[in-house]
């Protein structure tokens, strides 16, 4: 019923960033990351701002349950190749008190926890300043905590 | 006669004192007036006659807090089979706590302020500013949600009222807005929901009516994450005509259940309720 409402060729309504003109229709998300989810690369870098004709896609979350939650690291399949990232927030409602993004916003990090990009422009929550041993480097780059 | 003697006793006892009164009234106003007299001795015309000032009577038992009636939604139990005695322990704990922190009057559409406790940050309070989107839960769960576009992103964060670790609640504008529920925000313009993080507070009138804000707000395109075009969400404040058609209108009023408004099971009368709240509540917070 929802695929035959929504035509074909649908603008991505969400803050992607990119206009671009998807050829299939897709239904809002409102789950945390897992795989096979749509996310949004956050940071400056060069590998996940260049556009793309596909978005980039989670395919393993490093995690005893197979969902991601703030803090989480991910594995994502950018431009055909597989890059790992860190979990900076999620569309699904958590704990009280955290706060809830409109879009699943996504880090792009290295195997040694290394950011990739040098500037985070959009708010972190502050709760991932209890990650300040393994990814300190990413809350370094952080410019606004929520 | 003996019922007329004595309704004619009564008044002239009534008559007596009102006389007596009159007498003190007037001996009051002599000894002003005289006192006005002899102030004005000097000049050799009459003086002219000042009226005694009007008493100014200024309600300071509320000075600060709102002299409007306003009885919190939390503290109105639902309508369930649990003990009383679980929503008069609430109640004593919700009033404990609003006895050390304010928890001031606020709607859904009103911008406030929320100063949390934080380890991580420095000061050790994160603050947060947003437009209330919805308050829901009863009792001590009771929470309401605030959302903000920042940098472009939109944040929702839902604070529970009763939170110990929240430092300071703070209304920056008090309105309400045509709903109680603004959830259809997030699929609205950008521009309804930015809101400047160093806003100065509005000063907002303690008597009277609190201003509702008829703005009706424009969607971004469909899809949006609910059909709020259909009639259970009951939606007031949405320009439906810039976005849906007359016939995708028509097509949603299907889905109308008129019925549900004359269920008498569904009934909740929660007046008394609410006064016998609001004189408890009054009584234990002046204590």
């Amino acid at each position: 019923m929802a695929l035959l409402r929504k035509g074909l060729g649908f603008l991505l309504t969400h803050a992607s960033g990119k206009s671009q003109q998807l050829p299939f229709s897709h239904s809002a998300a409102c789950a945390a990351i897992q795989k096979m989810s749509r996310v949004r690369v956050v940071d400056n870098s060069p590998l996940g701002n260049t556009p793309h004709h596909r978005p980039a896609k989670c395919i393993h979350v490093y995690n005893k349950t197979g969902v991601g939650k703030v803090g989480d690291k991910i594995l994502l399949a950018i431009k055909g190749q597989k890059k790992k990232a860190l979990i900076i927030g999620h569309k699904m409602p958590g704990p009280r008190m955290m706060p809830r993004f409109d879009s699943n916003n996504v880090v792009l990090i290295e195997d040694n926890g290394n950011p990739t990009g040098t500037r985070i422009k959009v708010p972190v929550p502050s709760s991932l300043r209890r990650l300040e041993g393994e990814y300190s480097k990413v809350l370094a780059i952080a410019q606004k905590f929520v | 006669m003996a019922a007329s003697r004595k309704a004619g006793l009564s008044g002239c006892s009534f008559i007596i004192f009102s006389k007596t009164a009159r007498s003190n009234l007037q001996q009051r106003l002599r000894s002003t007036s005289t006192r006005f007299h002899s102030s004005d001795s000097g000049d050799g015309q009459p003086p002219k006659f000042m009226p005694p000032p009007k008493p100014v009577i200024v309600d300071k038992t509320q000075a600060e807090a709102t002299q409007r009636r306003f009885l919190s939604p939390e503290f109105i139990p639902p309508r369930q089979r649990t003990n009383p005695i679980k929503f008069v322990i609430e109640r004593k704990d919700m009033i404990q706590r609003r006895k050390v922190l304010n928890i001031p009057e606020f709607y859904a559409g009103s911008i406030l302020a929320v100063n949390v406790a934080d380890p991580y940050a420095n000061g050790k309070t994160n603050r947060f500013v947003g437009i209330c989107t919805q308050r829901s839960g009863k009792g001590l769960g009771a929470t309401f949600v605030l959302r903000n576009i920042i940098d472009g992103q939109g944040v929702e964060i839902c604070y529970e009222l009763y939170n110990p670790q929240i430092h300071q609640i703070e209304v920056l504008k008090l309105e309400k807005r045509l709903d109680d529920n603004l959830m259809y925000l997030r699929d609205a313009l950008p521009e309804y929901c930015t809101i400047d993080f160093n806003m100065k507070p509005v000063p907002h009138p303690a008597n009277g009516e609190v201003p509702v804000n008829q703005l009706k707000v424009k969607m971004k395109p469909k899809p949006w994450s609910k059909r709020w075009e259909r009639p259970k969400f009951k939606i007031q404040g949405i320009r439906f005509e810039l976005t849906l058609s007359e016939e995708k209108m028509e097509e949603a009023k299907k889905w109308d259940q008129p019925w549900l408004e004359f269920d008498m099971l569904k009934e909740y009368d929660t007046s008394k309720i609410e006064k016998q709240t609001w004189e408890e509540v009054q009584r234990e917070m002046s204590k």
